[in-house]
């Protein structure tokens, strides 16, 4: 009589203890004790990126050639070369967007860290894009206010509380230089925001799913020098704290802020190294050619 | 050429006018509101309430829209995020298919297989006893026939959220029904409203299907399992009887005009946020 | 396990079970209507009219209702298509792109294009009444051609507009005038007037709230067009309501017919839009 009684209880403890273990449930954190840029768990050790023997065709048609890379972490990656060589589709494999694309068919390894992407499938592939932060061409923000902008990783991530939702838009928006700007008016359509402002709010979205990574595909293209400057200053400042890849088009930037450097040519890395040794003692021929403006 | 164009223009207003015309007589004898909410329908005694008419269609529909609503939003979501391109290839041809079935298909398909699967099996769950023709059928049916032009229509619209957006919400770390949740369903707010909206204007001018499964008992339906009287099938029932009895084709003329102008509201207004939608993408 | 991964896991089941919802009604539908009949038809029935007692259990088929469908639906059509094409052309050619007045004849007819058959019936019927005109082939000649005329514009509009200006300004620049441009873009969307052509067969065909007060009902091959006529649709319903079980199945019988109609008309209609737009620029 007192088991039929017990039992139950028993079983909903253990439940309920499974359920908390896994986070599902969390304790209510009090706000003060809440630190908005640690609320996620990192479970990438080494947030450098190995690609080896990567092969990459789409509908038949070879993009990439067997590339095989080290991206250094917690640096600036450039990678550079000629409009059509693979740049973006590279980018864009590191957090499996191409899957999307018809007739795609990858091969190959890409570690980020220790987890294989290439061969990660469903449920944690969704939980590997988080550390991939991505910021596109032309800014995109997602139809809703700045604020659900921000907020809308924390919230697919799980966290809710109010509270814990102002701290970390405030965070992110001080992060990207917008907090001044925008303060008075967080809870407007993003889309009212200029070029330049719209970026960097994709950038604190980003930001705010606390990436190991973040993948920068041309992103100062679409707008103005003053907002380019920007950004390119802000990047600076991140790669203490995240590993960067940018693609550029444009010479110059990476100039200006490369600290790793690939070179790409139809499909193949070329060379890459250090920035200063590829700017100014390339190896290879095709570098050569590429650097002092032959073709572009 | 240009007298031709125009021809739609005189149709739509010379239909409208016309069923008025003709329901005037009717509405020189009794009040509109009288009409309208009365429920006694004895046209051999004169008496016109339209009531039970009225709420038949209202159930009829509405149970309608309730049963297809959610099937059609998780098929169009499926379609436009979940799948590959080639499920669409196979499931367009159905939708086809059922879009272009007659609607006498539709009601000998409800009394054949609905109606008796009501009264013998879902209804004596609920009821005493249950004809198998009343408002739950209607709604089944109804239900089946709007399905196509909701998904297909839905489809559409889904289609039009940029890729970027949903490259922008997987790449956060969403899951695909987060990202369709999130990013599609709420862009796209106003579409859903529009469509649902022009297919409350198909389900309501549909008759014979309704008309075989419904019950034809002129009475306000309490439940759904109760039999319902909607006014296209009121219309279609009498139009013999007319003539015998005095303002009886003025009732049903009314009948007509009343239901003419709701789908022309409903219709009107969900053609006009489509195209501005349509026109600001 | 995360909240959103159970999310997502529902989701995608509830998706599925959808999916599989609307395939099994269409089986349902498709399966129920010629398991019955398929039993029940003969040639015979095709072929012969209704012999004395047929509703209640005599002889006979029902050639009546197939030759008086294929009458009525036959002349609408060519009605239809000698209305609508020139309205078609007005619009594409004549009025420029932006004009208000397209945009306003386009939603007349698309509003047209909403309202149930059975208000068209009803108009109909009113306006026969008026002439003095009883039920008859001319009536549910009129009814079908009024109702499959927005049917028409609407869906060669839809091929018409997208005819790239190009072709027209080519035509234009070789010094056509604007009727032999008309042939140029006959050529182009010729495919979708083919299509549009047979899906509106198609839903003309399976009406029966236009034709019920219209056509009136008849055991007979019409000779005139003043002698009422039998159609498939209200054919089947007669038959279905009537209280000997052979009718009942002959019933059946007649709604394969019409489903096997339907369906070769749909599918050739999709057919024509594949094989040809493989031409199309």
């Amino acid at each position: 009589m007192m088991n039929a009684v017990t039992l139950p209880i028993v079983n909903a403890a253990r439940q309920i203890s499974t359920l908390w273990k896994e986070n599902i449930i969390k304790p209510i954190t009090r706000s003060d004790n809440f630190v908005p840029d640690c609320k996620f768990e990192h479970t990438l050790e080494k947030a450098e990126i190995d690609v080896s023997g990567l092969n990459v065709s789409i509908k038949g048609k070879l993009i990439l050639k067997d590339i095989n890379l080290k991206i250094p972490e917690k640096k600036i990656t450039c990678i550079i070369g000629p409009s059509g060589c693979g740049k973006s589709t590279l980018l864009k494999t590191f957090n499996r967007l191409i899957d999307s694309t018809e007739g795609i068919h990858v091969e190959g390894k890409v570690q980020l860290g220790t987890n294989d992407i290439i061969n990660t499938q469903g449920n944690a592939l969704t939980e590997m894009r988080r550390h991939i932060g991505l910021i596109n061409q032309r800014p995109c923000p997602l139809p809703m206010s700045i604020y659900d902008n921000i907020a809308y990783g924390c919230k697919i991530n799980g966290i809710h509380n109010r509270h814990m939702l102002d701290k970390i838009v405030e965070h992110y928006l001080k992060a990207v230089g917008l907090w001044d700007e925008i303060k008075n008016r967080l809870h407007t359509p993003a889309s009212r925001l200029s070029i330049g402002q719209q970026q960097r709010l994709c950038l604190a979205r980003s930001l705010a799913v606390e990436p190991e990574f973040i993948l920068a595909d041309e992103s100062t293209s679409a707008l103005d020098p003053i907002s380019s400057k920007i950004i390119e200053e802000l990047f600076v400042r991140l790669k203490e704290q995240y590993s960067i890849i940018m693609v550029t088009h444009t010479l110059r930037q990476a100039l200006r802020i490369a600290d790793y450097v690939v070179f790409m040519y139809l499909g193949e890395v070329i060379e890459a190294g250090d920035a200063q040794t590829i700017f100014h003692s390339p190896q290879e021929e095709l570098t050569k050619n590429y650097l002092s403006g032959a073709f572009s | 050429m240009i007298a031709l164009a125009f021809t739609s223009l005189l149709l739509v207003i010379g239909m409208g006018g016309g069923l008025f015309a003709k329901s005037l007589p009717i509405l020189q004898e009794h009040s509109l509101s009288n009409l309208l909410f009365s429920s006694s329908w004895h046209p051999m005694k004169g008496e016109f309430g339209f009531f039970p008419f009225i709420m038949g269609t209202i159930w009829v529909t509405l149970l309608a829209i309730v049963l297809a609503f959610p099937i059609s939003i998780l098929v169009a979501v499926f379609l436009t995020g979940f799948s590959q391109k080639r499920i669409w290839k196979l499931v367009y041809p159905i939708l086809d298919i059922l879009a272009s079935l007659p609607s006498v298909i539709y009601g000998v398909w409800g009394t054949l297989l609905i109606v008796p699967w009501i009264s013998r099996f879902f209804g004596p769950i609920f009821v005493e006893y249950t004809s198998g023709y009343t408002v739950l059928a209607g709604g089944i049916v109804l239900a089946v026939m709007i399905l196509p032009v909701l998904i297909s229509l839905m489809t559409e619209l889904f289609k039009t959220v940029p890729e970027e957006l949903r490259d922008v919400s997987i790449s956060l770390g969403a899951t695909t029904w987060q990202t369709a949740k999130f990013v599609i369903l709420r862009k796209t707010k106003a579409g859903i409203f529009a469509i649902v909206a022009l297919a409350i204007s198909r389900a309501l001018g549909e008759t014979i299907a309704v008309l075989m499964v419904c019950g034809n008992s002129a009475e306000t339906p309490h439940s759904i399992f109760n039999a319902c009287y909607p006014l296209s099938a009121l219309i279609a029932n009498n139009y013999g009887e007319m003539l015998s009895v005095p303002l009886y084709e003025s009732a049903l003329m009314l009948a007509a005009f009343l239901l003419f102008i709701i789908v022309l509201i409903f219709n009107l207004s969900s053609q006009l946020v489509l195209r501005y939608i349509k026109t600001n993408e | 396990m995360k909240w959103k991964f159970i999310e997502e896991r529902i989701f995608r089941v509830l998706m599925h079970c959808s999916l599989w919802i609307v395939f099994g009604f269409l089986v349902s539908i498709i399966y129920t209507i010629f398991q019955r009949g398929c039993k029940i038809l003969t040639w015979k029935m095709i072929t012969t009219l209704p012999g004395g007692g047929f509703y209640i259990g005599g002889e006979g088929g029902f050639l009546n209702a197939i030759v008086g469908s294929l009458y009525i639906v036959g002349a609408s059509t060519i009605l239809g298509l000698l209305i609508s094409i020139p309205i078609v052309f007005y619009l594409n050619i004549y009025l420029s792109s932006n004009s208000k007045f397209g945009y306003v004849i386009r939603l007349a007819y698309d509003i047209l294009f909403g309202i149930p058959s059975i208000v068209y019936g009803a108009f109909a019927f009113s306006i026969m009444i008026y002439f003095g005109l009883r039920a008859s082939l001319l009536g549910g000649i009129i009814v079908i051609t009024l109702l499959i005329i927005p049917i028409f514009v609407r869906s060669m509009d839809e091929v018409a507009k997208t005819i790239p200006h190009e072709i027209l300004d080519t035509s234009y620049s070789l010094g056509a005038t604007k009727w032999e441009t008309v042939g140029v873009m006959m050529r182009q969307i010729a495919p979708g007037i083919a299509t549009a052509t047979l899906l509106s067969i198609g839903r003309a065909i399976g009406d029966a709230a236009g034709v019920m007060f219209t056509a009136g009902f008849s055991d007979r091959i019409p000779e005139s067009l003043s002698q009422p006529t039998a159609t498939l649709p209200l054919s089947v319903f007669f038959q279905l309501s009537s209280p000997f079980p052979e009718v009942q199945n002959r019933a059946y019988g007649a709604a394969v017919v019409l489903t096997i109609i339907v369906l070769i008309l749909s599918l050739s209609g999709r057919f024509i839009t594949k094989y040809f737009s493989k031409n199309k620029i």
